[in-house]
């Protein structure tokens, strides 16, 4: 009897044992998963669902307030391909990107790099340049409107004093992007800085010492070794600013008072295509068309993005051991 | 067209304040009677000033159980943006929900979407043409009228003495006209005067007085798109480029360069609705010689105004009517005008004394009230604006742009509009 007692309660023990193993098992397997699930649990609300719903709604004649209307297919992607204007903000859109991205980076790294010396008052300045990101880009489309104006802005005025011909930022296409691509810049240089910046400070500072004993100079070892160490950090900014700059909207929006880029859609990029299609036609079939398009776009781009920067990760690392060897 | 926010110009047409409010206090039937002690929440959506303020807090000492949240938007834009998406979401609206003409004809299409405000208590209380825009195929009443914007011509009296023109308000009526012809004309002739200022501002805002006296400029009655095959249409754009090109300042009009022209004698005359007075008498602070002549060419025209609808959403329609019809009510409009400058367009407030002695002391005190009201009484076509209308007309524009920048010819940019059309269906 007791025997058989102690064998159950034994048992039961080892049961228990066995649970409590398989628990923490699992717990080790799925805890990070669970862990993760908000996320995606929120992506699967928030981005997902609006996704596939897209694709539904593509395939369909949507009106904005009348709703549903008939399965027509892929008639509203070859509509809105065959349509100049989707091609004409496509170029548009790539333009200002280019426009923006470039010198941006460029102007963020040269004030990362300044700013990474031993200034007076460096909280100052590191706040100084993200101001500009703080302001809304409403905010900085009126400011910068001031000055873009045709007949009556600051610069126009400055360049008809000087004798020369006015630039026609409403009307010439290159001018328009160039006026755009500055308001863009204007908000996000000190934002990039500012992770160039973050970056550069966690560069270890013998590096420097001893590539200076080496008698490199500031530019030397800018180029030898903040550079390279910077590669996957470029990267991700330069990731970031394909996304953000391929949906560029406000400051293209607020450019003018209609808002649709122009009279001959010189500055409509795609975002603002899908706006007109979606919000003035009120032709969300079309405007979801175009969404997907855009984001197949982003997407062929992401992976072109991933494949350079799976090459330059790798031959930036070695070419950084090669400098370091040749430094040191 | 009309994008900006009709708001700050609302300030308008008289040095409105300034004349007499004697009417606060004395308007009759404030809700009609009460009928329910139940206690009514109601919101209203509105945009830029539609001078209701003190009305709502008269109607809630009136009507005790009834409680009114207002919702301002601040342009007519935003407004309509949060309409058409609450309306295809089907919630969210506000009890009264105001409306500008410009996307009236859009909401038609859904008129079931508002409930019908028809009732003999305001029968024959606006002017025809108001109730007829707003009336659907069936026959419903999907809105009351609150304000209109009969148009005039403001023009700048020291230009016109610089090029030796009259300045006189009935004289410079004479000169220009009745006609798109004689104003064009009376262009050529202050052009000849070497005073080397514009006589309008842009073909845009012109086209928008001459597209307003088309019955049917894009669309017919039945929904069939007729814009690019109308003559009417490309004879219309024919004469308002060949003007635009000696008399324009290519201004777009609400652009920056527009809005700083003002202070730059960019142009001598301009079409002006009612509210438009304030834009000018704000974007021109400090410039003298504004004035405005009792004339329009072409006839008379209507440029905007605004309605109350009850959305079909509304939890409390009785309520919801009571109150807007209210306030459409010419004592209240009235009050209104004086607080806010928003002309009326109800037939009894337009024969006010009121609103008939009301001047305005920027344009030279001009009696404007009694200019406007001559103007509303002018309009004598309604144009049909059906699903597609604000989507062609902005076309349009843009087409009338090209040319006036020059990055395209009359014919190129035609077509180019005649491509845009197509694809809308």
């Amino acid at each position: 009897m007791t025997t058989v007692a102690a064998v159950e309660v034994n048992a039961r023990s080892i049961r228990r044992i066995a649970l409590s193993h398989t628990l923490s098992r699992w717990d080790v397997r799925f805890s990070p998963y669970l862990y993760i699930s908000p996320f995606f649990l929120v992506f699967a609300v928030m981005g997902l669902f609006p996704l596939l719903y897209t694709a539904w709604v593509s395939v369909h004649d949507w009106n904005l307030i009348g709703g549903q209307g008939d399965f027509v297919g892929l008639e509203n992607f070859v509509t809105v391909l065959s349509q100049g204007y989707f091609w004409n903000s496509l170029r548009n859109t790539f333009s200002i990107f280019l426009l923006s991205s470039i010198p941006q980076i460029i102007v963020a790294l040269g004030i990362a790099a300044v700013l990474d010396f031993n200034l007076r008052g460096k909280t100052f300045w590191r706040m100084g340049v993200l101001l500009p990101y703080v302001v809304a880009p409403v905010a900085v489309a009126l400011i910068f409107n001031d000055l873009f104006g045709d007949k009556f802005g600051l610069i126009n005025s400055a360049i008809m004093s000087l004798g020369l011909e006015p630039v026609r930022w409403h009307v010439d296409v290159i001018p328009s992007h160039l006026a755009i691509a500055t308001m863009v810049n204007f908000r996000w240089t000190g934002y990039n800085a500012l992770i160039f910046l973050a970056a550069m400070q966690a560069v270890p500072r013998d590096y420097y010492e001893a590539a200076i004993i080496d008698g490199a100079n500031r530019w030397r070892t800018f180029g030898s070794i903040t550079l390279p160490l910077l590669r996957p950090i470029i990267i991700f900014v330069i990731l970031t600013s394909t996304i953000g700059g391929l949906q560029i909207f406000d400051e293209a929006r607020m450019f003018d008072n209609v808002g649709q880029g122009g009279a001959s859609r010189q500055w409509q990029t795609l975002t603002l295509y899908i706006y007109e299609l979606g919000w003035n036609q009120r032709n969300f079939g079309r405007a979801s068309a175009v969404a997907w398009l855009l984001f197949l776009i982003i997407i062929l781009i992401a992976v072109i993005n991933f494949l350079i920067t799976r090459r330059i990760a790798g031959t930036g690392d070695r070419k950084l051991r090669v400098r370091a060897k040749g430094i040191s | 067209m009309k994008r900006f926010p009709r708001t700050t110009l609302a300030v308008t047409v008289a040095g409105a304040a300034s004349f007499a409010l004697v009417l606060s206090g004395c308007s009759a039937n404030a809700g009609g009677e009460q009928s329910t002690d139940e206690n009514v929440k109601l919101t209203v959506a509105t945009f830029n000033e539609f001078g209701y303020d003190d009305l709502f807090a008269e109607y809630e000492k009136a009507n005790p159980n009834v409680t009114i949240t207002h919702k301002k938007a601040a342009t007519s834009n935003e407004a309509r943006d949060n309409l058409t998406t609450r309306l295809a979401a089907g919630s969210g609206l506000s009890d009264i929900e105001a409306i500008e003409v410009d996307w009236l004809p859009e909401l038609l299409q859904y008129s079931d979407q508002f409930i019908d405000l028809a009732s003999d208590d305001v029968d024959e209380r606006w002017l025809d043409w108001k109730t007829e825009a707003a009336t659907d195929a069936d026959g419903r009443l999907i809105a009351y009228g609150t304000d209109i914007g009969p148009e005039a011509v403001c023009y700048r009296s020291d230009l016109f003495a610089a090029a030796g023109l009259p300045t006189d308000r009935a004289e410079v009526a004479a000169l220009l006209g009745t006609s798109w012809e004689s104003y064009y004309a009376a262009g050529e002739k202050f052009a000849a005067a070497g005073t080397n200022v514009p006589w309008f501002d842009s073909a845009g805002a012109t086209w928008q007085g001459v597209v307003n006296q088309i019955p049917n400029a894009y669309e017919e009655e039945d929904g069939t798109i007729i814009a690019t095959g109308n003559p009417e249409v490309k004879k219309a754009y024919t004469s308002v480029l060949e003007a635009s090109s000696t008399l324009s300042a290519h201004l777009g009009q609400w652009s920056d360069d527009w809005t700083a022209s003002f202070q730059n004698d960019g142009f001598a005359t301009m079409l002006c609705p009612g509210w438009m007075l304030g834009v000018i008498s704000g974007n021109a602070e400090g410039v003298a010689g504004w004035d405005i002549a009792d004339t329009f060419p072409g006839g008379g025209g209507n440029w905007g105004g605004s309605y109350l609808t009850v959305p079909e959403q509304s939890k409390n329609q009785a309520e919801a009517q009571k109150l807007a019809s209210w306030l459409t009510a010419p004592e209240q409009q009235l009050k209104a005008f004086a607080s806010k400058g928003t002309f009326p367009s109800q037939l009894e407030a337009l024969e006010s004394d009121e609103l008939l002695g009301a001047t305005n002391e920027f344009f030279n005190n001009a009696p404007t009230g009694e200019i406007l009201a001559n103007r509303a009484a002018a309009v004598d076509v309604t144009p049909y604006k059906g699903e597609f209308y604000f989507a062609i007309n902005d076309a349009m524009q843009q087409a009338l742009t090209r040319v006036e920048d020059g990055t395209m010819t009359a014919d190129e940019s035609w077509a180019q509009w005649v491509t845009d059309v197509e694809s809308l269906g």
